[in-house]
């Protein structure tokens, strides 16, 4: 066991994938000698080569369009989109191409592609770094889309995805990169994709979130806690497909349930989420589910991102509406 | 431009001059007039309403079959939604082809040992793939090359530009075809670019491009089988413009082409046949007759009319077909809509 950031157990990922897989190609602009803007994939072309880990030129369309075409070839295609808002140039790659690979070809052609992306708020990024555009992705059949909250997940998810034979996309919180260490194993392990974690067990109201989220849902749990309101958390790792066992189980123990994203209210994926509850344990609610979100405008200016974030207040807020509705 | 036979088959430049045998010569007029034959009967079958989406091929023979017949087996192809002949050409039966037309799925599973994917209808999309095919190809240590073809619209998308741009850093082996057929549906090449060609456009990637007569099939091989040579020897990727025309429509979906095309520019272009050449350059050399000729076409007829039966035969596509080739392992919200359509199809 070793103490890690996101970002080293991210780089251990990459390491474990591309020592495991001569398959494995990681690129993107910037990722090889400089070894990434984030230094996520720092060290690994000197370690590997360039026929390995190599940069591009900058166009995120022709990033996935490539990855789309190595898969042809029996690659496994690691690229990375420098910041996820820059995923609008790719759209079509993504969406319109390597998610429907094996579908279109009836299975002939699969895209084993595994694309890490940066995003989130909180650092104070220029316009279209800290978008959440991972309800986008949501909405496309033919993706998985996985967002770890830390190092430990992250490691494991990321290990899960490339191995996934299909296209996943791993978004990557940017406040999260470095803001703790924990406890990783040196050795290779998964996690299970589609499987969410309860972060913490709770018998009065299900706080379901997930990316930075799940920390302000940790600490609203505490802060509940002094009012004694005993909160479940849920960290649901994977955003599509949700893991909707584990959240049903455990709303139909607490009877109540807040759906926590640091997206938009329109955007973001909590709305599916409310939606598979009210369909499968409507008979267990004491309350409507409620969403804490960001407010239905672009993404703040970074000066803004303070009164704009959803944070652990509002959470708190949320869940007392719910138990005193 | 480069031409090697002009409008009356006469060779008028015999440097350039493919070194193709007397069969090989045969062959490609062989499947120019099959190909002919194809797009006629699939234009009749699309108003009897037996074939769903279809674009018209004929005038392209030359730019279609020349620039393939310079290929490999082993070279990937990655065609547009117009470059179907190539596909089938390259190994996609006639009954999967009419099925992609169709619109089923078994059309677009290729033979496991056709290297190709599926026609292409995001224009653009399949130029920065065949910069990834190439790379891999590349990576992999094989002598072979992948090709991709678009139309003069497509070259205006950003995705043309990536993709040539891409091969052309990493000095991957794939050659680039745009069909030049003057049209992109209504709008006429002049107003995709100020660019006086879409050759020159590779020099603002930085290789090679060729502006070809295409509708002389040997001056198509010939500049194809040079780029392929280019490629495998690790010289990176081409552009090649074709000159061409498409005598029908855009796609068989309403297009009506005297809305912007006059009798004069079809007259003009019908000259130019490739067809015509090329049997006036065969018949100089005595190696094509009118029976010879006759043979290709009931042959395709009765190819053609075996292709639908067969296509008719094939089972009707059901919900948890689709499904089970979404994903190598099902999520759960797929395994569970799997259980409800199996138990409705089994009703």
């Amino acid at each position: 066991m070793a103490q890690m950031t996101m970002i080293q157990a991210i780089t251990d990922a990459l390491r474990t994938e591309l020592k495991n897989d001569e398959n494995v190609l990681v690129f993107g602009e910037d990722v090889g000698q400089n070894g990434g803007v984030f230094r996520a994939t720092e060290g690994l072309q000197e370690e590997f080569g360039e026929e390995r880990v190599f940069d591009t030129p900058l166009a995120e369309s022709g990033i996935i369009g490539m990855s789309v075409g190595l898969s042809t070839q029996g690659f496994r295609a690691v690229p990375e989109i420098q910041f996820f808002g820059f995923v609008y140039e790719a759209m079509d790659a993504v969406s319109g191409q390597a998610a429907r690979m094996r579908y279109r070809s009836g299975g002939r052609w699969h895209a084993p592609i595994t694309i890490r992306s940066p995003f989130g708020g909180g650092v104070h990024t220029p316009e279209l770094h800290a978008d959440s555009l991972e309800g986008l992705m949501a909405q496309q059949p033919g993706l998985k889309v996985v967002i770890p909250s830390n190092p430990h997940d992250a490691k494991g998810l990321l290990i899960s995805a490339i191995r996934d034979n299909d296209p996943v996309i791993f978004l990557e919180h940017m406040k999260l990169y470095r803001s703790f260490r924990e406890e990783v194993p040196e050795e290779e392990y998964t996690e299970e994709i589609g499987k969410a974690k309860v972060k913490r067990e709770g018998k009065d109201i299900t706080l379901i979130a997930y990316g930075a989220m799940v920390h302000s849902a940790l600490k609203a749990a505490e802060e509940l806690e002094k009012e004694d309101i005993d909160a479940e958390v849920i960290d649901l790792r994977t955003v599509s497909p949700i893991d909707i066992e584990t959240i049903v189980e455990s709303v139909k123990k607490t009877n109540r349930a807040v759906v926590v994203q640091e997206a938009q209210r329109q955007a973001g994926i909590a709305a599916s989420v409310v939606s598979e509850i009210q369909e499968r344990a409507i008979l267990h609610l004491e309350a409507p589910v409620l969403r804490v979100a960001a407010p239905d405008t672009v993404y703040p200016f970074s000066q803004a991102e303070e009164v704009w974030l959803p944070n652990y207040e509002d959470i708190v807020e949320k869940a007392k509406q719910s138990i005193n509705f | 431009m480069i031409q090697i036979l002009n409008e009356d088959g006469e060779m008028v430049n015999e440097d350039a001059m493919p070194d193709l045998s007397d069969d090989d010569l045969v062959e490609l007029m062989r499947r120019m007039v099959y190909t002919r034959v194809l797009d006629q009967r699939s234009i009749a079958l699309n108003r009897q309403g037996r074939l769903g989406f279809y674009a018209p091929t004929a005038g392209q023979e030359a730019s279609q079959l020349g620039s393939h017949f310079a290929l490999e087996k082993e070279d990937f192809l990655l065609p547009a939604y117009r470059d179907v002949p190539q596909l089938i050409w390259h190994g996609l039966p006639l009954y999967q082809a009419f099925l992609f037309s169709r619109g089923h799925f078994h059309g677009n599973q290729m033979p496991e040992d056709l290297n190709a994917v599926s026609p292409q209808i995001i224009i653009g999309a399949q130029i920065t793939q065949a910069a990834g095919v190439a790379l891999g190809l590349k990576r992999r240590g094989k002598k072979n090359v992948a090709i991709t073809y678009t139309g003069d619209g497509g070259a205006s998308q950003g995705d043309f530009y990536e993709g040539m741009n891409f091969a052309g850093a990493y000095q991957a082996p794939a050659i680039f075809v745009v069909q030049n057929n003057q049209f992109a549906i209504s709008v006429p090449v002049e107003k995709q670019s100020a660019a006086k060609t879409i050759a020159q456009k590779a020099a603002a990637v930085g290789v090679p491009g060729y502006l070809v007569d295409g509708m002389d099939v040997l001056a198509v091989y010939q500049v194809t089988k040079e780029a392929r040579e280019r490629a495998i020897n690790g010289e990176g990727p081409t552009l090649i413009e074709t000159m061409t025309y498409r005598y029908g429509p855009h796609t068989m979906a309403g297009d009506d082409p005297t809305r912007y095309r006059t009798d004069d520019m079809d007259d003009e272009w019908e000259k130019k046949d490739p067809l015509v050449r090329f049997r006036k350059y065969l018949e100089g050399k005595d190696l094509w007759s009118e029976d010879k000729e006759n043979e290709v076409i009931e042959k395709a007829k009765e190819e053609i009319k075996a292709a639908i039966k067969k296509a008719d035969g094939q089972d009707k596509q059901k919900v948890t077909d689709l499904i089970s080739i979404m994903h190598d392992k099902l999520p759960y919200n797929l395994e569970e809509q799997m259980e409800e359509y199996k138990e409705k199809e089994s009703k």
